[in-house]
């Protein structure tokens, strides 16, 4: 199967309006005779629901949690792009664009990443107008600050929960449209497999979180809205319930899969305490703002960090990086603090971290400011750490946090299957090798909001005849039946060891070989590790209690299952590219200085990963051609 | 640390409940509340035996799914705290603990310490929101508003949800999630337009749910992990009255 990306034809900047003017649309009459089923209700699949139901589109809405408004998008800090140019520093959609093509490494496709730039002018006036309280200067306008690898203040912010507040908004306008009853929302249910009719997505089988319950859901067309997967690595940034399952169940039914191992690992969580972790709390980027990050110079300094004079500390960051200092994307600043802590200039008691520090800001600025700033920041700091960040600096450390791989989807955000479509996190579009920071909420605000509204019309149009989709079909028998075989097998293993201690093995195997820095033996060994623990979970994993009725062990379980299939296509991925670029950095692949070295001639392209069973996969290579940007090296000295 | 636990354990919403014995021998003070429940959680699985159901999500204190009553305490001994934020150093060597679920007629158990809450999503459904469809909206610079009106809102916006407030309250009211959601919109000029309708709808699926009424304690304010005021509930009422002499 060749995959067609479906660009509009046309210059660049006019793809988006020339797809409008030429889509296909339904008229509102016959909306209401069309189900869509999303599933998630973050930003991005919040705001697909919400949006959708506006129309008139019978909307059925699918998360685990118990609310939408607990999704994780909430937990998004430090703030959302767009290219308002309010700062009047010179920005411009184009330039927009050009940050993010660049941050990614030259690995994603510039119609997407144009028309996210484009979107997120109209984004922020949508989020305003549905009462986002963003910052804002004393005169009343809208405040920006700025985020790593770029080089003006194009990011809005609602001091440190903008991710928080923007899910509100999102949130509120869904629970609008399920008053207007155009929108039905199934809490605590988790989608176990999707069913296809005639190569068509047309259904979910889901399980009943509270009483166990399976049941079945059609619709005309699918949308996943189900972020990233982050949470392979045990322990991240992500919530403790994020999970890779529904995008990695469309992928077994046919959904390519694109990039898997390409993983951001934000450089400002807080660093690991001891094995009984869970998670690693973010601190948001905007931090370094106004925070400098530095290490001691000698190796194993004990002294006091306030002890230890300017002459003997080393701000890495502003030595090898001039231009952009702390201020350089998440990788290339993850890297650094992963240099430096190899080299033995760790700080804190397991040597895994490293100072981010306000002295400077505060001594210009005052306390005051820093605190209206960044004031909840440390508040949490302080609740986590017992330390209070005002007086001496943080201790951050580098963190899996943000999947810029995820399912392969076309200008119109619809995968390999007709009729399913991802947005979000849940998709690999817009960011290519590398995140920009407030990048996120941007694109799965705009994805859900502005794009996959006016896309999917194009494919529900032809579906204004087709009358309601049946469940008592024999398409729908064999998905339920084979959902209910799995789970009467997990709870037949009857094993030893906790789920949760295979999760943190799991994580160490690929926080260790598949995460900041890769290289081919490293790789090899992770593949054969997970095939290991992969039957060890089969074998001896410990789940018990029942599949009817509400079981947490049996949810973490099924969850754990696939992730333990689709490390292995990540640790395939990351071998079958010999280069580094952006986030994927291969040992074997870089420059004189250390900086991570591209090979455009022969993988320029994003490997589209299709499933053959067992698990065995085959690559398809979506080749990235480029335009409208210059490709060169990828700089921030 | 060693650390005895009592843990309610219901089966299901109509089951009876009772408290449970546990004992940890391994705590640790860096441990989180929640990786200490892990602990325990872990324990069983290796037993055989079904593990405690605790709601929880993000654990970093802002998606408000964590719901428990630690020694009669919503969230826990430190105020303005999530129960996902409270670490074990909060408590001693040998210390007993007694964890609850969230206690409210609104809010009725699930199993053990897992609750239903979608009595705060009919209170939303009910008008706490702007009706500003995607698509619509002016461009954002062309209503400035003031810094601090922005700031307070805020203050205000930043709510969790969680249901503290309502699990703290003697009358299991909601006054304090409600007022919260009235003042951010109220305060905002986005939000004008619906000022009326938004409390009377709002006030009214309030009472249906089966929440109580305020009387004032302040005890409410006093565990929200987000520090929402007090004054918030003035503010709603004023708004209700406002909304009784007024067209609009």
């Amino acid at each position: 199967m060749a995959l067609n990306a479906k660009e509009p034809k046309g210059a660049l900047k006019d793809k988006w309006r020339l797809y409008n003017e030429h889509k296909d649309l339904v008229n509102p009459a016959n909306r209401k005779k069309i189900d869509v089923i999303v599933v998630g209700a973050g930003l991005s699949g919040g705001g697909a629901s919400a949006s959708l139901a506006e129309l008139g589109y019978n909307v059925k809405t699918f998360f685990f949690q118990d609310s939408g408004r607990r999704s994780h998008s909430v937990a998004a800090q430090g703030g959302v792009n767009a290219a308002k140019n309010y700062q009047n520093d010179g920005d411009t959609i184009y330039k927009m664009f050009y940050d993010t093509i660049k941050g990614g490494d030259y690995r994603s496709r510039e119609s997407n990443v144009y028309r996210m730039a484009q979107l997120s002018v109209d984004l922020i006036d949508h989020m305003t107008a549905q009462g986002v309280p963003f910052g804002r200067e004393y005169s009343g306008y809208l405040s920006n600050r700025s985020f790593g690898g770029v080089l003006v203040s194009r990011t809005f912010y609602a001091r440190g929960q903008t991710g928080q507040q923007l899910l509100m908004a999102t949130y509120q306008a869904m629970m609008k449209q399920v008053k207007k009853g155009t929108l039905t929302q199934y809490n605590r249910h988790e989608i176990l497999d999707f069913v296809l009719v005639d190569g068509k997505a047309r259904g979910v089988i889901v399980r009943d979180l509270v009483t166990g319950k399976i049941e079945r859901h059609s619709a005309h067309a699918v949308v996943l809205g189900t972020g990233g997967f982050g949470k392979i690595y045990y322990l991240s940034t992500l919530a403790m319930n994020s999970n890779v399952s529904a995008t990695w169940r469309a992928h077994k039914k046919g959904a390519f899969f694109a990039n898997p191992s390409w993983t951001q690992i934000h450089p400002t969580a807080l660093p690991q305490a001891g094995d009984h972790q869970s998670k690693l709390t973010l601190m948001s980027e905007s931090l370094r703002n106004d925070g400098r990050i530095w290490v001691p110079l000698k190796k194993d300094d004990d002294r006091l960090p306030n002890d230890i004079p300017s002459e003997d500390r080393d701000y890495y960051l502003e030595r090898r990086y001039p231009a952009f200092g702390n201020l350089v994307p998440r990788d290339v600043a993850s890297r650094a603090a992963k240099e430096r802590m190899d080299a033995g200039h760790g700080v804190g008691k397991l040597k895994n971290a490293v100072y981010l520090d306000f002295r400077t800001a505060i001594g210009k600025l005052g306390v005051a400011t820093i605190k209206e700033r960044y004031g909840n920041l440390f508040t949490m700091y302080k609740k986590i750490t017992g330390i209070d960040a005002y007086k001496e600096p943080m201790k951050i450390s580098p963190a899996a946090h943000f999947s810029m791989g995820g399912l392969w989807v076309d200008y119109e955000l619809g995968t390999t299957i007709p009729g399913l479509y991802a947005v979000g996190e849940a998709n690999f579009a817009d960011h290519g090798a590398n995140r920009l920071g407030a990048n996120s909420l941007l694109q799965a605000s705009v994805d859900g909001n502005f794009v996959l509204p006016n896309t999917i019309s194009n494919f529900l149009a032809n579906e204004i005849r087709t009358g309601p989709i049946p469940t008592d079909t024999p398409e729908f028998d064999e998905v339920e039946k084979a959902v209910k075989d799995k789970l009467e097998k997990l709870l037949s293993i009857k094993g030893k060891t906790p789920v949760d201690r295979i999760h943190r093995a799991l994580g160490k195997i690929m926080f260790k070989e598949v995460a900041m820095s890769r290289n081919e033996k490293g790789l090899i060994w992770a593949i054969k590790e997970i095939k290991k623990l992969r039957k060890q979970f089969w074998n001896d994993a410990a789940i018990y209690g029942e599949a009817n009725g509400m079981n947490s062990e049996l949810e973490k379980a099924g969850r754990l299952a696939d992730y333990l299939e689709i490390a292995e296509l990540m640790a395939k991925d990351a071998l079958s590219r010999n280069e580094s670029c952006g986030a994927h950095y291969r040992e074997e692949f870089v420059s004189e200085d250390g900086e991570a070295k591209r090979n455009d001639k022969e993988f320029m392209y994003s490997a589209a990963w299709e499933w053959l069973g067992k698990p065995d996969w085959k690559l398809h290579k979506e080749h990235l051609e480029f335009h409208d940007i210059e490709v060169k090296t990828r700089s921030y000295k | 640390m060693k650390i005895t636990l009592k843990i309610w354990r219901q089966d299901g919403p109509k089951s009876k409940g009772k408290l449970e014995t546990f004992q940890l021998n391994e705590v640790e003070q860096d441990m989180s509340f929640l990786e200490m429940l892990d602990m325990l959680n872990e324990s069983l699985a290796v037993k055989g035996e079904r593990s405690v159901e605790f709601d929880h999500d993000c654990r970093e204190g802002i998606c408000g799914q964590c719901s428990l009553v630690i020694n009669g305490q919503a969230h826990g001994p430190e105020s303005h705290y999530t129960t996902c934020q409270t670490h074990m150093r909060s408590f001693k060597d040998g210390d007993t603990i007694f964890i609850e679920p969230f206690r409210a007629k609104a809010f009725p158990v699930i199993r053990d310490l897992k609750v239903n809450r979608d009595s705060f999503d009919t209170i939303i459904q009910a008008g706490g929101y702007i009706s500003a469809l995607t698509g619509n909206a002016p461009e954002a610079n062309n209503i400035p508003i003031h810094h601090n009106i922005s700031e307070s809102a805020f203050d205000s916006a930043a709510c969790i949800g969680c249901g503290a407030c309502v699990a703290t309250c003697k009358n299991s009211s909601a006054a304090l999630f409600v007022s919260a959601k009235i003042s951010h919109l109220a305060k905002l000029p986005q939000g004008q337009v619906e000022r009326k309708e938004r409390i009377e709808y709002m006030i009214t699926a309030h009472d249906e749910e089966g929440f109580g009424s305020c009387t004032h304690t302040g005890a409410c304010a006093m565990v929200c992990p987000q520090e929402v005021q007090l004054l918030d509930i003035a503010r709603m009422n004023y708004e209700f009255n406002r909304a009784l002499c007024k067209a609009t």
